[in-house]
């Protein structure tokens, strides 16, 4: 058995845990657990994969495997990773152990709340490890689904309409996605549903990669928070529980970048290039117009979820530059985006949780009162604005010296104007760290809340470990993701 | 004619021994062993027929100068309506107790039979006259059903309803007949498919044919019975109108465009194309602004009707296949939606509007677990059956050059997921001050909920089943 297949295994022993446990404790036993293993199973996934790329192997896939499902509809259960795959394995595993962590006493229906949300990790590791498009598919959909109860039952504000906003527009999204998946099926004239075998028989007329591009890279980019496709994704974080606002920005929203690279980008080179224009400056506005949006918000999260729109458009910009320097940053910042987003959202829902408000206005002199997860707070934010030393940093600079590469007029222009977002980001997060952290505290109410226990300090440190390491050390990451980006541009390089 | 040929006939002949013997216990035992042992040995005896059954022949049979047809796929959908029936029986159990139907309940078992034998015949029959005469013997006993709690207003309404909607489809479609008849000059299947050439005639002799047929199966425009119909009868029957009723109109249909009208392709795909455009969006709009769970699910039902035509149009045998399969998938989604809603009313003395199942999650969560579960299969969801079944008929569909067709019906799978999903939000979401109270069901109710419950999660994930439909219908 291949043991990618403990990907998928141990969120479902997981649910049977959960579905056994009695009490709150053997919930957190159970939680604890499982989010460890994934944790460990991605490390040793990491230097497995390292060691076989050492060795020589240079397939594109490793670890590939598959078992026949539906035989008469060329249907597989296909796995197989590559560097990108491992990345956002890695990334997934440490969102999901410090999610369990940051809803650590999360009342009422705790048993509910964990079932849901291992299904939806389960969906999202189901995802990244498989190749075949319907397998990929149907993950996908089992990831967005519990977005809806979890949002809808344990969410605060104007919960129910963020959640049936959210689920209709993902949802919308994936009706886009099946029908482009049917016609790269039958566009191709396959007889299987492998990514890698259609990417090599490379022979969908160009006239149908017209009409299933857009559909796929737009069914993918609401999901990336594609402009003007993105409008679910501040409603839904500014209304999700903190563990899943973590979840959702942080390893959900990558789901869409992935798809765009791996299914749209990766099997319709030709269109890619024809209609790249399009989504360019579409993502352009995305990156701009987020951090804009970002700098008129008085609600924490929603600063937050503007600044995801930001940094999301960022990935999918980057992508579409076709080189392969711009695509690592890509796959970079969607790690660095992942890391630092999920410690934003852990941070302010523990403030949140204290002081019970998310208003800018009512909020100030946190540091004072609560230092510990003030200082996560900092971090987090000169993370996000791309100090050097951080993962933003590395991030940024690779997708915007990856752009710069393209000769022409149209694409260094719009190089231009994105960078702008890095002077924007640093108005809206040093106006937030100011007001919100320095100062005097604006409710005398405030001076009696305490500072972070045990289990949230967990959670904020291994971010920020993970958040630094990637900006301290990024060599192993980038290198293992620009091998794997090479097989994708040299398809689209081939036209 | 050797006598060994009627073993071909062996699902009807199992049927009706199962009906008169449920007949003549009915009418001579006493009162007391009726009530105790009538309902375990209607379920018995099904089940013996099931397993009788369960294994299709291999071979293309025609008895009786033609008359009666039976191949290994119509075994199977008789083996699919079969399995249907008897998960009624089962969730049938905690309304047919009841006080002012326990006397009655003879006659319940007795005449779903008889519907289910028409049924059968429908879809065995070679012959357009064999082929009405299943159709009445579906339709006539179904009507007493839908009124069986005569003393309340809507169940009488409802039958008469349905009486009277379903002899005027069956007048035209016998008027699309005599068109057939006057311009072939035969009414036996494998003639007729010789004789069509697709003059103005027989055209209208498929359009009225179709039109018969899409009263049963509730198809837009010819759906405006269901929504009251459903509402008024009592829900272990409208369970059993919704999915063994239309189910077996489905595939009858199917397979009379498939096998007769075959030469008339470009004309019925082109009626096809617009039913199922207005049968989808239509009742997903009406379903919308619906209240009452059962109405709402007869709308649910309506655009489901619409889905499951997509494998009629692809024409193919990918369209077969998933066609058989989605309605097997629908028939557990539908039963433990039904299932719950019948547990509830007869529980709680009536309650089958939306509101009334604010905060049910927490006084009942395994009910309204199982709810979510049908309803996200019926969403098509996942890893639920409904998401496979779904993905197959696009996937038919779309081979077969609809594109368009599978965007559209795609597009309502948003609008279907917004409705299904407020019925789950009032469940977990909503909070209510007078929640249903915690409810305890007996054990037939239970294995029937259990019984589909297992087949939602695993009829989709286990592709056997799939795989097994197709080996069968086409062979290794």
């Amino acid at each position: 058995m291949n043991f990618l297949n403990l990907f998928v295994i141990i969120p479902l022993l997981m649910l049977l845990g959960l579905w056994l446990s009695k009490n709150i404790k053997q919930i957190r036993g159970v939680m604890v657990c499982g989010a460890s293993a994934l944790l460990a199973l991605s490390v040793v996934l990491v230097f497995m994969y390292l060691g076989e790329r050492q060795a020589g192997n240079e397939a594109e896939m490793l670890f590939v495997s598959s078992i026949e499902w539906y035989k008469p509809l060329n249907i597989a259960y296909t796995l197989g990773v590559d560097g990108i795959s491992v990345s956002m394995l890695l990334l997934s595993s440490i969102i999901v152990f410090t999610g369990t962590f940051a809803s650590w006493k999360l009342q009422p229906l705790t048993k509910e709340f964990f079932l849901w949300f291992t299904l939806l990790s389960l969906g999202v590791f189901g995802f990244f490890i498989s190749i075949d498009m319907f397998t990929m598919f149907m993950f996908y959909e089992v990831a967005l689904i519990p977005m809806y109860l979890l949002i809808g039952v344990w969410g605060s504000g104007r919960k129910e309409y963020s959640a049936m906003k959210l689920t209709l527009m993902l949802m919308g999204g994936s009706a886009f996605i099946l029908i482009g998946i049917l016609g790269i099926y039958f566009g191709s004239g396959a007889t299987t549903m492998n990514i890698l075998e259609i990417a090599e028989m490379h022979n969908i007329p160009f006239a149908q990669q017209c009409i299933w591009f857009p559909l796929t890279f737009i069914g993918f980019g609401v999901l990336g928070a594609l402009f003007p496709f993105h409008t679910w994704s501040p409603d839904g974080h500014a209304s999700a529980p903190t563990a899943v606002s973590m979840l959702h920005a942080g390893v959900l929203m990558k789901l869409g970048g992935y798809g765009c690279f791996r299914i749209a980008m990766f099997l319709m080179p030709e269109a890619a290039h024809e209609l790249s224009w399009i989504f360019l400056i579409l993502t352009t506005i995305s990156v701009v117009y987020g951090a804009f949006s970002a700098c008129v918000q008085t609600d924490l999260k929603y600063i937050n979820a503007y600044s995801s729109v930001s940094h999301c458009g960022l990935v999918l910009f980057a992508l579409l530059m076709m080189t392969q320097t711009a695509c690592t940053g890509a796959v970079l910042q969607m790690l660095s985006h992942g890391l630092m987003t999920a410690l934003f959202f852990a941070l302010i829902g523990m403030i949140y949780g204290r002081t019970h408000t998310r208003d800018v206005r009512e909020l100030g002199g946190l540091m004072k009162i609560m230092p510990f997860l003030s200082v996560g707070y900092v971090i987090a934010g000169l993370a996000n604005l791309g100090l050097p030393g951080f993962s933003g940093f590395v991030a940024e600079m690779t997708i915007f010296v990856g752009s710069f590469e393209n000769q022409d007029m149209f694409h260094r222009v719009l190089t231009i104007i994105a960078t702008t977002s890095i002077v924007i980001t640093a108005v809206y997060i040093l106006r937030l760290v100011g007001k919100i952290l320095y100062g005097n505290p604006v409710n005398k109410e405030h001076l009696k809340l305490t500072d972070a226990t045990w289990d949230e300090r967990v959670a904020v440190i291994c971010l920020i470990v993970a958040v630094a390491g990637l900006g301290t050390a990024p060599f192993w990451v980038s290198d293992m993701v620009s091998d794997s980006i090479l097989p994708v541009i040299t398809q689209l390089s081939v036209h | 004619m050797n006598y060994s040929d009627f073993l071909y006939m062996r699902p009807e002949l199992s049927l009706i021994a199962v009906t008169i013997v449920l007949l003549l216990f009915d009418l001579f035992t006493g009162a007391k062993v009726r009530a105790k042992y009538m309902h375990p040995l209607a379920c018995v005896l099904l089940l013996l027929h099931i397993v009788l059954n369960v294994f299709p022949m291999h071979e293309d049979v025609s008895l009786f100068g033609s008359m009666y047809q039976s191949n290994t796929i119509t075994g199977i959908v008789k083996s699919v309506l079969a399995v249907s029936t008897f998960i009624v029986f089962l969730q049938g159990y905690n309304w047919l107790k009841r006080e002012d139907t326990r006397h009655k309940q003879g006659e319940f078992y007795v005449l779903t039979l008889s519907t289910l034998i028409g049924m059968n015949f429908m879809l065995s029959a070679g012959h357009f006259l064999m082929f009405f005469l299943g159709l009445e013997l579906a339709a006539v006993p179904m009507a007493c059903l839908i009124a069986f709690d005569k003393y309340k207003h809507h169940s009488a309404e409802a039958g008469a309803k349905y009486i009277l909607s379903s002899l005027f489809s069956s007048g035209l479609m016998l008027y699309g007949i005599s068109f057939i008849y006057g311009t072939v000059g035969t009414l036996y299947f494998d003639d007729v498919a010789g004789g069509l050439t697709g003059s103005p005639l027989q055209i209208m002799a498929l359009v009225f044919f179709f039109s018969g047929l899409g009263f049963k199966i509730s198809l837009v425009p010819f759906h405006l019975w269901t929504a009251d119909v459903y509402q008024g009868a009592p829900t272990a029957v409208t369970s059993y109108l919704s999915v063994v009723s239309k189910g077996a109109g489905a595939f009858a249909l199917m397979i009379i465009l498939f096998k007769v009208f075959a030469p008339m392709y470009a004309q019925w795909q082109e009626i096809l194309f617009w039913v199922i455009i207005a049968s989808i969006t239509i009742a997903n709009l009406f379903a919308i602004r619906q209240n009452n769970l059962k109405r709402f699910l007869a709308f649910s039902s309506i655009s489901q009707a619409g889905y499951i035509m997509l494998g009629v149009i692809a024409g193919n045998a990918e369209g077969m296949t998933s066609l058989i399969y989605y309605i097997l998938v629908y028939m557990v989604a539908n039963f433990a939606a039904f299932g719950v809603i019948n547990v509830i009313e007869q529980k709680s003395g009536g309650k089958v509007n939306m509101s009334d199942y604010d905060g049910l999650y927490k006084t009942n969560p395994k009910l309204s677990f199982i709810m979510t579960l049908s309803l996200f299969s019926l969403a098509g969801i996942p890893p639920f059956a409904g998401f496979f079944s779904k993905f197959f008929i696009f996937m038919s569909a779309f081979s077969a050059g609809f594109h368009v067709l599978v965007f559209i019906a795609l597009v309502n799978t948003i609008i279907s997921l917004y409705y299904y999903l407020k019925v789950v939000k009032a469940m977990y979401i909503n909070k209510s001050d007078s929640p249903i109270a915690t409810l305890r069901s007996d054990g037939y109710t239970r294995a029937g909920l259990a019984l589909c419950t297992a087949g939602i999660l695993l009829l989709g994930l286990i592709s056997a089943v799939y795989d097994s439909i197709n080996c069968f219908a086409f062979g290794m």
